[in-house]
Formats: structure tokens, C-alpha cells, sequence
């Protein structure tokens, strides 16, 4: 899965040009025309479709046009939230995204810790391995991980009878509920560690070598260090990648769909973003879909409120 | 750090490279093995007699060189516009002083973390409604595909391409004026190849955005097979009696190959700056 990384270059500023050049609003206008242009149309107006046909009983009649459509209002939202398996797929869905930020934060602050006391060598193994894993394609990704997990012809079920857990013979990994949200949350994990360990890692060697040898020399153990050295020093770059991995992991949809067929045994492993897609495009229920779109959208939203704020504490110009 | 200990930490992270790396080795190890061995409900991390069968069951049998045509020419339309439109954008944001800047760029950040997949329903509708008009951007059709993932890459190639066009020196804009250059001139003559190596850069990265893209494919291409891209025709190999694990394995490689080798390329672009962020 690519992971694509908002957090570019720190931008210099245009110094402020002596006047005003004449004719900089309409220069402007013209080279952002088609932007705009592609960003209204197939952002902006779907955006106003979407909450539009969440207001409406929107289902396979009133897709064909074969019946006239109903406005509902809030019918919808409040047929939604009436459901018990909306609330039961919003829990899964945050436990699974807090499941896979945390997880990726620890292996990748973890391993940057790593790489950052190693010899270049190692360093260098270890960072090709991970852009392995980070370019992989979440499509091959999850069937990758799924072959290894099969339950029949797997790798995993295979090495565990080796080691004598007999009853993992033909043991299925995405039949239980969690075990399946686990699986899939480690393969998650695989491919989205690499960008934090990569960016804290920067972090790490751009802290000034004087800093951590006057801790040394005050006899601060590694534990201490890290404590009240490192983590103080990397915490604005640590609050852009975790608000990153919460807005990624929030929005997982590849990778759920294929590892568990669609949403799981019974739709057990519902996140969201497959519900949304399942309650539309095979139960046709697109109002309905629409506004669990919608919620999505809202609470996406407010993660990128506190995101735009972080960034602009840490001094990134707009 | 003492010399034992170091010791001690550079086998862990070899091994720990090993594990990150083991999918991916399996993955093409799959894909060579012949298919008895894959089948085996006692696989071997080796095989004595690799065999591109699967690669070939997957070629012909399944109309693979297709959709990874269909990939490419999605992917490389895709590239072509979005650099085009970011390249302009990124200039009027970062040269050009007029109302609504800062506001317009929140407005691509937001529209960068948006969660796209929730626009697939009105986005359905509308493609539906294009087709009716011009079918080659309708349903079933690559050319869905091509708007969606346009819409989706600019935000972010505009924000990228703003980096490396800020970094060119103002001077250089007001020295070609004085010598005359039109704005027009001065973008495509003098800024354009200053960008060159932003724009390789970003083009890699919208590449891969629409290569990787699975949800709209499968929403969007209903029943026209020929027009598929990778992702479905890796998934076709998934039957409910027997999955052809050598030959999605296969798939599956001939799917990360490009994306691995592009990444290879830009890998320094994709954190570059980012250790600026922690001096604040």
C-alpha cells in the first residue's frame, strides 16, 4: 500500500513582492482554471450528492428511474443510528484503526530506534526490506498475506503443527471475528510501518549529537534518554504521523475487502468504508450508504481539523 | 554503544529485515514454483525446479496482458493531466499573491485526507450520468477511472510540485522579465525545466496512486471485462472451489514489480524535508 505523505518540503516563502504586479488575480485564476474545474466537478459536486442522496429513500427502483424518488429528511441518519450494527461496525472500525496506529507506531518508532545505533549496513537490509513492504500494492499485499495464512496450503498453519500445535492443521485464520480483524491489522501493519520508521528516523539523526552525549555524560540511562530526551524532541513530528496513520488506518478498505471476502464471515469484520460500500452497491440501499458516507466524512474531518492545527505548530507555512 | 551490544542489535535488525522481507520473497516463490508444489499441504521455503508456468497460465489464460494494459494506460493518462494541472496550480500558489490562497490550499489539504472511498456511491451516478453523454468516460469504460483518479492524485501533486517550484529563485522570474520573457515563456522556458526533477518525482507517485487503486475499478468497471484493470483480474484466480494460488501470486508479482522499481527512485522524495519538521 502507498501511503502518500502530505508532510513535503518545508516550503520557502515567497518573499513579498515590491507592489503588487498588476494582474496576478486573473494570471491566477487562469493556471488554477483547470483545477478547479476537475476538483469541483468530480469532488465538490459528488461531496453535494452524497449528503443529497443520504436524505433520500434512494434504492434500486429509484436508481434505474424506475420510481419517483422520496425525501426522507434524517430518515436515514436516524434509521442508522437506530441500527445496533452501525454502533457495532463504528466500535470495530475505531478499535481496528486504534489496533493498527498504535501497532505501527511501535514497530516503526521501535525500529527506527534500531537503525538509528546500527552500522549502515544493517540499516541499509532493513530499510530495503521496508520499501519492499511499503510499495507492495495493498491488492497483492493481502493476497500475499492471505496464501501465507491459508488454511489449507499455508506457511503459518504448516510451521505451527511443525512446532506441535496439532489442532492448527486446518485452523482458518479469518473465521473468528478478531482473529480475522488481527490478521488483517498485521498485514496493515506490514505495509504502513515503513513511513514512520523512515520519518522518525530523520527525526532521530537530525537530533543534535551534543544533546544525547551531554545525557550520557550526566549518566542518563537509555531508557531516560529516550524518555526525556528523544520523545520531547521528536514530538511534533510524532503528532503528524500518528494523525497520518489515524486518517490511513480510519480508511481501509482494500485490504478488509479482499482478506475477508467483503466484510467477514456474516459481516463480522465490517469497517465503516465496506459497510458503506456493501449497503449500497449489493444491498442497493444507496440513501442508507450514503449517509454512513457521510458520518465518515465528518469524523475524517474533525481528525484533519486537529492534523491542520499540529501542522501548524510545528511551523509548516501555507 | 558498547561493541557486544551493537553486535547484538545488528543480528536482530538483519532478522527483523528478514521477516519484513519474507512476504515478498514467498510471494515470487510462489509464483515459480510449479503448481504441485504449490498445492502441497507441505510447502518448502525453496524450490528445485522453478517453472514460469504460472506466469504463463496467468498471460493467457486470464487476459492478464490486458489489464495490465488497461493499468498502464489509466495510470500514464492520469500522470500526463495531473502534471499538467498541478504544475499550473503550483505555480499560481506559490508565485501569484491573490485573495484566497491560503484558503484554496487548507482546501487541498482537506481534500487530500477526505475519505474518497465514501464518494463512491455519488461518484457511481455520477459516471453514470457522463456515459450517457460521452461513453468513453462513462461506466465500464478506462476513462471513468482516468477522472476519478485526477481528481484524487492533484491535491496532492499540487502540493508537492509547490516545494520544488518555491525553491526556485524569484530572481531568476524577475531577470527573464527584464529581459522580456512573457509569463507564458518564463513558465514553460525557464520554470518548467528548473522542475524537472519535482515533476519526475510526482508523476512516479501519481502513477502508483492510480496503479493501486481497487475500490473504483471494481465499482465502476460492472461488466465489461476487457476493460478491467489489475487488482479484478488478480481476484478472478480466487474461485470458490479452488484458488489458483501460483497464478494470483503471479499476478501479484507482475502488479508490485513496477510500483517496486518506481519506489526505488523516489524513495528519498518521499521524507526529504521531513527532518526540517523537528527543529521547531
Amino acid at each position: 500500500m502507498t501511503q502518500q505523505v502530505m508532510v513535503a518540503e518545508p516550503v520557502r516563502e515567497v518573499p513579498a513582492r515590491q507592489g503588487k504586479r498588476r494582474g496576478d488575480g486573473w494570471a491566477a485564476a487562469r493556471y488554477l482554471a483547470p483545477t478547479l474545474l476537475i476538483l469541483v466537478g468530480l469532488l465538490g459536486y459528488p461531496l453535494y450528492q452524497l449528503v443529497l442522496i443520504s436524505l433520500y429513500d434512494y434504492g434500486q427502483e429509484q436508481a434505474s428511474g424506475g420510481a419517483p424518488l422520496e425525501f426522507l429528511g434524517l430518515g436515514n441518519y436516524q434509521k442508522l443510528f437506530g441500527d445496533p450494527q452501525f454502533w457495532t461496525v463504528l466500535t470495530q472500525t475505531v478499535g481496528f484503526a486504534a489496533v493498527c496506529v498504535i501497532g505501527t507506531l511501535f514497530v516503526g518508532g521501535a525500529l527506527a530506534m534500531l537503525a538509528s545505533r546500527v552500522r549502515a549496513v544493517p540499516r541499509m537490509i532493513l530499510f530495503l526490506a521496508a520499501l519492499g513492504a511499503w510499495a507492495t500494492p495493498a491488492v497483492a499485499g493481502s493476497t500475499v498475506w492471505m496464501f501465507l495464512f491459508d488454511t489449507d496450503f499455508g506457511l503459518v498453519n504448516e510451521v505451527l503443527v511443525g512446532l506441535g500445535f496439532d489442532g492448527m492443521a486446518d485452523y482458518s485464520w479469518t473465521y473468528d471475528k478478531f482473529v480475522a480483524f488481527g490478521l488483517v491489522a498485521a498485514q496493515v501493519i506490514w505495509c504502513s510501518f515503513p513511513f514512520v520508521m523512515v520519518t522518525l528516523y530523520a527525526g532521530i539523526i537530525a537530533i543534535p549529537k551534543e544533546i544525547l552525549e551531554a545525557a550520557a555524560l550526566d549518566g542518563a540511562s537509555t531508557v531516560r534518554t529516550l524518555r526525556t530526551v528523544i520523545l520531547p524532541l521528536l514530538r511534533p513530528l510524532l503528532v503528524i504521523v500518528t494523525i497520518q496513520s489515524i486518517i490511513w488506518d480510519f480508511k481501509i478498505f482494500t485490504q478488509i475487502y479482499v482478506m475477508t471476502g467483503g466484510g467477514g464471515v456474516a459481516g463480522n469484520n465490517l469497517v465503516l468504508n465496506v459497510y458503506a460500500y456493501q449497503k449500497a452497491f449489493a444491498a442497493s440501499e444507496y440513501g442508507m450508504g450514503s449517509a454512513i458516507g457521510v458520518v465518515m466524512t465528518l469524523l475524517l474531518l474533525a481528525v484533519t481539523a486537529v492534523y491542520l492545527r499540529a501542522l501548524r505548530r510545528s511551523g509548516e507555512p501555507l | 554503544m558498547k561493541r557486544p551490544h551493537r553486535t547484538v542489535a545488528e543480528i536482530v535488525t538483519v532478522l527483523i529485515a528478514a521477516v519484513v522481507a519474507f512476504p515478498l520473497y514467498w510471494m515470487v516463490l510462489t509464483a515459480l514454483k510449479p503448481e504441485g508444489e504449490v498445492l502441497s499441504t507441505s510447502p518448502r521455503p525453496w524450490t528445485l525446479a522453478p517453472t514460469l508456468d504460472s506466469f504463463r497460465r496467468v498471460l493467457d489464460v486470464q487476459n492478464f496482458g490486458r489489464y495490465f494494459l488497461n493499468s498502464v494506460v489509466v495510470a500514464l493518462i492520469v500522470v500526463f493531466f495531473a502534471l499538467l494541472c498541478a504544475f499550473l496550480a503550483a505555480i499560481a500558489l506559490t508565485r501569484f499573491r491573490f485573495r484566497g490562497r491560503t484558503v484554496l490550499l487548507v482546501m487541498l489539504l482537506v481534500a487530500q485526507m477526505a475519505p474518497v472511498e465514501a464518494l463512491t456511491i455519488p461518484l457511481f451516478f455520477v459516471m453514470r450520468s457522463v456515459g450517457d453523454v460521452a461513453p468513453v468516460f462513462g461506466l465500464n469504460h478506462l476513462g471513468s477511472l482516468v477522472l476519478v483518479h485526477l481528481a484524487f492524485g492533484l491535491p496532492f501533486a499540487i502540493w508537492m510540485l509547490r516545494g520544488f517550484v518555491a525553491a526556485v529563485p524569484v530572481e531568476l522570474e524577475e531577470a527573464a522579465t527584464l529581459d522580456g520573457a512573457s509569463r507564458f515563456r518564463f513558465t514553460w522556458q525557464v520554470l518548467f525545466p528548473l522542475v524537472a526533477p519535482g515533476l519526475v518525482a510526482t508523476s512516479v507517485l501519481s502513477f502508483i496512486h492510480a496503479w493501486n487503486d481497487f475500490l473504483f475499478a471494481k465499482t465502476f468497471i460492472i461488466s465489461a471485462s476487457e476493460q478491467q484493470t489489475l487488482p479484478l483480474g488478480i481476484l478472478a484466480f480466487f474461485k470458490p472451489d479452488q484458488n489458483d494460488w501460483g497464478a494470483i501470486m503471479a499476478g501479484s508479482t507482475l502488479m508490485t514489480i513496477p510500483v517496486l522499481i518506481f519506489f526505488v527512485f523516489v524513495q528519498r522524495r518521499l521524507v526529504s524535508g521531513l527532518a526540517g519538521a523537528v527543529k521547531g
